[in-house]
């Protein structure tokens, strides 16, 4: 079953098309690659489906809904949380704090609540710091919550970068560039933490990378975008003897070539 | 053998070097005191009684800071070379200062610098003839560097022992004939402190004390246990802290007398608004510039609602209050609402507007049947609590102080909460806090309508310590102040905004005789705590939370990971 749905979006800056009549299904579960050249439309179709962009027509379904025209933090409410290419942590907070921001849609204290300190907002306080140190735990920041988060180590803030997303309990997980900045060791340790994030949680995965072996080894499905239209979509196996993707990547005329490295 | 070349092949520079340069920021700082007239006008002005006037503490005080400077940039070289580079700081200092008055003695400055008089002269040359006096400025100002080194070069208590003693004395000895006179209205016991003063400025007797007290003060903060007993200390010793602190802010305008507590007064209104804009500012990161729209508000509220004059409603001082908060809130969302979309500097310049429409519209002919335009209001209802009236600075006091802890209170539990967390997301990045599901515009208005009715309280006070509100009393430089208070004290910080307000707003008040250098010196104030404490003077510190709870060594991978569904987190 689907659990995201893109019909014939299309998100256009000026003349230039950047995102075009996109169709996309990501199945529940499933772990989803979005790849392409630089300059494809993956990160803006991932800021229209995030709510960021209003696409110029089309619609996006999560679960039977539709997002268009919602706020971008609603669309967080209803489920979908994302990372960031270039990590945008909120740095001058400590790592803590980044988790419980990301826990905010799911706290209910307000002004009074907070002025007074009544009872739940006590309790409410207490036990989301307990489940934002599990969060840290469960990406391998225990102990570091008190952190300034721009003080962490590179790889520490792509953790906390996820366990600020998780912290919103999404049901779809984008992922801009995870691997980003990774040497082969690493990019192995993502994929199995990725593959943890689904098989622990049940939450879908969508992600966008350059990383070719992180793409083939662990997507189920893939997705090729060139100038914001899909060209290709399949199981890697597909993907990697695909000739317009070959073409996408290096241009015409290597098709051959390429086929025979890839 | 090649010389040795810094990365880009710039060459390092050398002690000596360093040492002239700072020696020639201290000499054209002296230059700059001397020249503006401030040297020449304190020359009268004691700090210590016949010992040191104000004058020679300036013209010692370039010295010493040059020297300390220069110590400080030279300190990874030996003792001897470090004393050598303050002495050479001090020295160039010195000289400047000396040239200045051989050139004087050759050239007519006085077309030019008014200020450049015999008067001054002799200052700079102790008395002496010019040449000889010229070389003597260069020599004590080049030992004054040298201790100034020497000071650098102590462990780290002693000198901060002397450095403190050394600001004490000046401080203390400038208000010297303030605490005299406010001691004098103790009645019997004041015969007792006669003895700290001499005719003009501190006795000997007085500077010791002085130092002694800054003495024991470091000895009592080695000697206590940081960390170990704290946790014992926390609940009785620290009920006993508390304890003295309210009994000491009780007890303070009996202390003081009308004077300071006009001047506390004055500062506790610009905590109240520093604490609002704090929350706007400091919390959420949206630059506001129209402050002070929101203090007249609330002081014109309650003049419409109070005074006689208008006749409009004639009510009790308590009961207009929360309307003038209730307003200033009203207005705050009023304004928060059109520039929900704009960011930093477009923020800023449309509060600035907002501000002087607020103003110009007090001012305006259209609105002074209702609030009397430039003749504001008058016969505003002061507070009362059964027969006492809240009519002078002594009793006010009470009520501001009420204001600021309430509001201090309210502050401090709003950053620890929910709310105080996503002001902070929106201030760190607000497309990033959004995306985790922080709802902008409520966030954003919150913060606005807060800062609006402590700035609403503030101006409700105002207006009933004149009983009057004019419309001059709120132009933008009352925003400036506020800002500058939250900026110098340390953005985010509770108290640093209540240090900030007490040092822009209370030594200026207590340093009138100033006046005339005031905007100067707070404008250099300003400049040179940006470049060397740009955080502030009591920044807000990170909160640790963590640390405490878990003392398990980080992981690199995670072995057992705990589910946090969305159906098992709940």
């Amino acid at each position: 079953m689907a659990i995201l749905n893109t019909k014939k979006v299309v998100k256009r800056f000026g003349g230039l098309t950047a995102v075009d009549d996109l169709d996309l299904e990501v199945k529940e579960k499933s772990i989803h690659s979005v790849i392409g050249p630089n300059g494809a439309g993956k990160t803006t179709f991932f800021n229209c489906i995030t709510g960021f962009y209003t696409p110029e027509s089309g619609d996006i379904v999560l679960d039977g809904e539709s997002l268009v025209g919602l706020q971008p933090d609603q669309i967080t409410r209803k489920g979908i949380a994302r990372t960031y290419q270039n990590i945008r942590l909120f740095s001058n907070l400590t790592a803590i704090e980044n988790v419980l921001v990301g826990l905010h849609p799911h706290l209910k204290s307000n002004l009074v609540g907070a002025i007074f300190r009544t009872r739940g907002t006590r309790k409410e306080e207490e036990e989301s710091l307990i489940e934002a140190r599990r969060l840290l735990q469960y990406v391998g920041l225990a102990g570091r919550g008190d952190y300034v988060a721009k003080n962490l180590a590179y790889g520490d803030q792509r953790r906390l970068e996820v366990a600020r997303a998780l912290a919103s309990r999404p049901k779809l997980l984008l992922l801009d560039e995870p691997a980003a900045g990774m040497n082969p060791r690493e990019s192995e340790a993502l994929m199995a933490f990725i593959r943890r994030l689904r098989d622990d949680l049940g939450i879908t995965i969508v992600l966008i990378e350059h990383q070719m072996r992180v793409v083939m080894g662990i997507s189920e499905t893939i997705t090729v975008l060139d100038y914001g239209a899909k060209i290709a979509e399949g199981t890697p196996k597909q993907i990697q003897n695909d000739p317009k993707v070959i073409e996408a990547y290096l241009g015409q005329g290597s098709v051959g070539e390429a086929a025979r490295t890839m | 053998m090649p010389r040795v070349k810094r990365a880009g092949g710039v060459r390092a520079r050398t002690w000596w070097q360093d040492a002239i340069r700072y020696g020639l920021v201290g000499g054209i700082a002296g230059l700059q005191l001397s020249l503006v007239g401030m040297v020449t006008t304190f020359s009268n002005r004691y700090i210590v009684g016949d010992i040191l006037t104000l004058s020679q503490a300036m013209l010692a005080a370039v010295a010493l800071i040059s020297g300390y400077a220069a110590a400080r940039k030279t300190h990874t070289h030996s003792r001897q070379m470090v004393l050598a580079a303050g002495a050479l700081a001090g020295l160039v200092t010195g000289a400047m200062l000396g040239l200045l008055v051989i050139v004087g003695s050759l050239v007519n400055l006085r077309n030019v610098f008014v200020n450049a008089s015999p008067e001054l002269y002799d200052l700079i040359t102790f008395g002496l003839p010019t040449y000889v006096g010229a070389l003597a400025r260069t020599m004590v100002s080049a030992l004054l560097g040298a201790i100034a080194a020497g000071t650098f070069l102590l462990p780290a208590l002693p000198r901060r022992i002397v450095i403190q003693s050394a600001v004490a004395v000046v401080l203390v000895g400038l208000m010297a004939d303030l605490l005299r006179v406010t001691i004098a209205q103790w009645g019997s016991i004041s015969s007792a402190f006669q003895w700290l003063f001499s005719g003009r400025g501190l006795s000997i007797a007085g500077t010791i004390a002085v130092i002694a007290i800054v003495v024991l003060g470091n000895i009592y903060r080695v000697r206590r246990p940081a960390t170990a007993v704290k946790t014992l200390q926390t609940t009785r010793q620290r009920q006993v802290q508390i304890g003295l602190i309210v009994v000491i802010l009780l007890a303070l305008p009996f202390v003081m007398g009308s004077y300071l507590s006009e001047v506390a007064s004055q500062v506790g209104l610009y905590i109240l608004m520093a604490l609002g804009l704090n929350i706007v500012v400091g919390f959420a990161g949206l630059l506001d510039l129209g402050y002070v729209a929101f203090f007249a508000i609330g002081a014109y509220t309650v003049g419409i609602l109070t005074s006689p004059e208008l006749g409009f409603f004639n009510m009790s001082w308590w009961a207009a209050m929360p309307f003038a908060i209730l307003v200033a809130v009203l207005f705050g969302v009023f304004l928060g609402v059109p520039v929900l979309r704009l960011r930093g500097d477009y923020l800023a310049i449309v509060t600035l507007g907002f501000g002087e429409i607020v103003r110009i519209l007090v001012l305006s002919d259209w609105l002074k049947p209702m609030i009397g335009g430039s003749q504001g209001i008058q016969r505003i209802a002061r507070p009362t609590v059964g027969g006492f009236v809240f009519d002078d600075p002594q009793k006010l006091y009470y009520l501001l102080l009420l204001g600021c802890v309430l509001a201090a209170f309210i502050a401090i539990r709003l950053r620890d909460s929910r709310i105080g967390r996503s002001w902070m997301a929106v201030r760190e990045d607000e497309d990033v806090a959004q995306a985790m599901g922080i709802n902008l515009i409520a966030t954003k208005l919150l913060a606005f309508a807060t800062g609006a009715a402590f700035a609403g309280l503030s101006g409700a006070i105002f207006a009933a310590k004149l009983s009057a509100a004019y419309p001059n009393s709120f132009n933008f430089l009352v925003s400036i102040n506020v800002l500058a208070i939250v900026i110098v004290g340390g953005m985010g910080s509770i108290p640093g905004v209540v240090l900030g307000a007490l040092a822009m707003v209370g030594l200026p008040e207590l340093l009138r005789e100033f006046a005339e250098y005031r905007l100067m010196v707070y404008g250099a104030v300003l400049v040179v705590m940006m470049l060397f404490r740009p955080e502030g003077l009591l920044p807000a510190p990170i909160i640790k939370r963590e640390l405490h709870e878990t003392s398990a060594p980080p992981e690199p991978e995670p072995e057992q990971p705990t589910p946090v569904t969305a159906e098992t987190a709940q």
